[in-house]
């Protein structure tokens, strides 16, 4: 439990890491180790299994591999660097992430675990992240950051769903694997129209639509 | 056997279209597949089969119905693709033919899934196999809309399975073991622990009323079925939709066996009131036609889940509205289609006098515009007075008069766009895009099966709408 535990801990670092920083390759490269750190869990708490096994390398591949090139390539074609002007600053976001990474452990404490959770930080630390990336898409005005933004709030719910692995037959993990991967491809080639368009990556142009 | 082939048919026509090298080739296989799917679904509701895995995929009543309307509805896009596409080839047709096939195959597969998790993913890929069609005019707008409703739907998605994983918890929690197949979950629904259930319910209607587009988080709905082609914005409008309504409904059934019927009871007229309230309102002085039906979506969404929130006879209503606004919806968004075509633009100052300048899609557009309405004698009549009738047997008296006159606000708000259509003077130059008949009559069927659904249900469809109701039908 102790090793799991550190592993959730270093999961809500690189939360705090890309809360605060403004550069974007490290914050792809940060991304990558979550996903990477992610692979390890099923196996940590859940030993060697079939199950497992395909759940952290699908992980490991997808999150810590895959995805993360992708995001870097579209950063290389695109000439970005930076997210200039978030909407709210880094300082506030960092402190606004600690609020809600503490809100995280009160609220989990609210609910009534089972005995075996609750010495463990999943929990926690599946909402934290959760609520981390959805502090990342509503505070940044790139798109790509946005796009890291919804892999952090995806890694909090499969840190939530590996405490659940009996629920979700090995076919059903495999499909949500692949609805990321395609919804992330998908964000890929929108993003490189928004920057065809307005040779920026910036979401503030896209506000033409409004009553 | 037929409910595997009903996903996997239209699954394997969108890879074949993604390989097909002609244009005309390629845009066949839209009415093809939408006829036999179609013929599938029918066949599957005359005859139910006995399926090969029930704890994986099965019909019930609810899915019966919204797989019917899907697959009629899906068949009359498609035959009103074939000259859309023809005219708009330099588009190309190889995504949109493709994206759409693999989109009815996803509905499909969500419809017909009873278990959560894979509900989940068929829902999820849904959503990321439609955002490309909503770019199919690549300009600066339909880019934004795209982004919005990318960006929303995921992360609304997301929360829907955080949701999903909440409930498995409280089964786990309840029972020491646990699984997301809707059979054990209703089975076994007393014995869900009640805080995480309901944690697990707040997360999971924010996720799907999101997808749906109930107000107060519909913010994508108008951007994206405003900017996405009328085609496109019937397919969603009506089949997406009617899918989310479904994915939230199971979270229902869920409550209700658990003996927190009350609670979603609450939640689901809250939701059904304001979509209502803030759709009618946005519908007034609204000068965009296809934001216009967009707004009418959210109202009529809101409608649905207020009809289920309050039961009985509204809940019967319900069912009958969500057939009727599918279909009229659609046909709607396919003719505010022609008209924007015509003109080329669909800003209400441009479009005058559409009764002469395009005569059947103006005409038509009238007669939608009474079909949405609520008008006598059309479906959506009986619907929304089932509806409103219900509200006052089960004493929701505030939210029959919230409904009726919201329901006046909207007719106001639609009659004005339409009054400015259809008359005054129309351009003197010739439409850029003239009439077609495969343009006309896909919509003008689906206007006439709300019709017909006005003047009389028949037997067996009263009775799956009975079914699906009473699938929300509380016992003390």
């Amino acid at each position: 439990m102790n090793l799991v535990n550190n592993v959730l801990i270093l999961v809500v670092f690189i939360n705090f890491f890309m809360l605060s920083s403004s550069r974007l390759v490290p914050c792809i490269r940060a991304v990558s180790l979550q996903g990477a750190l992610l692979a390890l869990l099923p196996l940590l708490t859940h030993g060697f299994t079939a199950h497992t096994v395909v759940l952290s390398c699908g992980a490991l591949a997808l999150k810590g591999i895959i995805i993360p090139r992708l995001l870097l390539r579209t950063i290389e074609q695109v000439g970005i660097r930076r997210e200039l002007e978030p909407i709210i600053g880094y300082v506030p976001t960092t402190a606004l992430g600690a609020l809600l990474t503490s809100a995280s452990f009160l609220f989990a404490n609210q609910l009534p675990l089972l005995p075996e959770h609750v010495d463990s930080l999943f929990i926690p630390v599946s909402l934290s992240t959760l609520s981390s990336g959805l502090l990342l898409l509503m505070t940044r005005k790139k798109a790509i950051t946005q796009v890291l933004g919804y892999l952090v709030l995806e890694n909090g719910i499969y840190i939530f769903g590996i405490l659940l692995l009996e629920a979700m037959p090995t076919l059903v993990e495999a499909g949500v694997l692949l609805d990321l991967l395609v919804g992330i491809f998908v964000m890929g080639i929108v993003m490189h129209q928004i920057h065809r368009t307005y040779s920026d990556l910036g979401t503030e142009q896209l506000s033409a639509l409004k009553e | 056997m037929l409910l595997i082939a009903l996903i996997a048919l239209p699954l394997v026509a969108a890879g074949s279209a993604l390989l097909l090298s002609d244009h005309r080739w390629r845009s066949a296989l839209l009415p093809i597949t939408g006829a036999l799917h179609m013929g599938l679904a029918l066949f599957l509701f005359i005859r139910p089969e006995a399926p090969l895995a029930p704890l994986w995929l099965d019909l019930d009543p609810l899915s019966t119905l919204v797989l019917l309307v899907t697959g009629g509805l899906f068949f009359a896009c498609a035959l009103y693709a074939l000259p859309y596409l023809r005219m708009r080839r330099e588009w190309g047709n190889r995504l949109m033919v493709a994206g759409q096939l693999a989109f009815l195959s996803a509905v499909s597969l969500a419809v017909a899934a009873r278990h959560l998790g894979l509900m989940w993913f068929a829902v999820e890929a849904s959503t990321f196999i439609s955002a490309p069609m909503i770019y199919f005019f690549r300009n600066p707008l339909s880019l934004e809309a795209t982004w919005k409703y990318l960006i929303n739907s995921a992360v609304s998605v997301a929360l829907a399975m955080l949701g999903i994983l909440f409930i498995a918890y409280a089964r786990l929690s309840g029972e020491g073991h646990t699984d997301l197949h809707l059979a054990h979950l209703l089975e076994h629904g007393t014995q869900l622990d009640d805080s995480w259930l309901k944690a697990g319910f707040a997360f999971y209607t924010v996720g799907f009323a999101t997808k749906m587009g109930l107000a107060p988080v519909h913010m994508w709905k108008p951007d994206a079925y405003g900017e996405a082609p009328g085609l496109v914005g019937a397919l969603m409008s009506g089949a997406l939709a009617a899918v989310a309504f479904l994915a939230l409904l199971r979270g229902v059934q869920i409550m209700d066996v658990a003996g927190q019927a009350e609670l979603a009871r609450a939640i689901l007229v809250g939701f059904g009131l304001i979509s209502i309230v803030i759709g009618a309102i946005s519908m007034v002085r609204q000068p965009d036609i296809k934001r216009l039906l967009a707004y009418s979506s959210v109202k009529h969404m809101g409608i649905l889940v207020l009809g289920v929130g309050i039961g009985g006879l509204a809940a019967y209503g319900a069912m009958l509205h969500l057939v009727c606004n599918a279909f009229a919806k659609s046909a709607a968004f396919l003719l505010s289609g022609n008209l924007q075509r015509s003109y080329g633009s669909k800003q209400l100052p441009d479009i005058q006098g559409a009764l002469t300048h395009v005569p059947a899609s103006g005409n038509l557009y009238l007669i939608s515009f009474l079909a949405l309405t609520g008008t006598p004698p059309f479906g959506l009549f009986i619907s929304e007075l089932l509806v409103f009738i219900g509200a006052l047997q089960r004493h929701y008296i505030p939210a029959a008069v919230i409904l009726l006159l919201s329901l006046g606000v909207a007719f106001v708000g639609f009659l004005q766009a339409v009054t400015r259509a259809t008359t005054g003077q129309a351009p003197d130059a010739r439409p850029a895009f003239r009439d077609h008949w495969l343009l006309v009559l896909p919509p003008a069927l689906l206007l006439l099966l709300t019709l017909l659904l006005g003047i009389t249900t028949p037997p067996p469809i009263a009775a799956l709408l009975a079914d699906a109701a009473a699938l929300f039908e509380v016992l003390p």
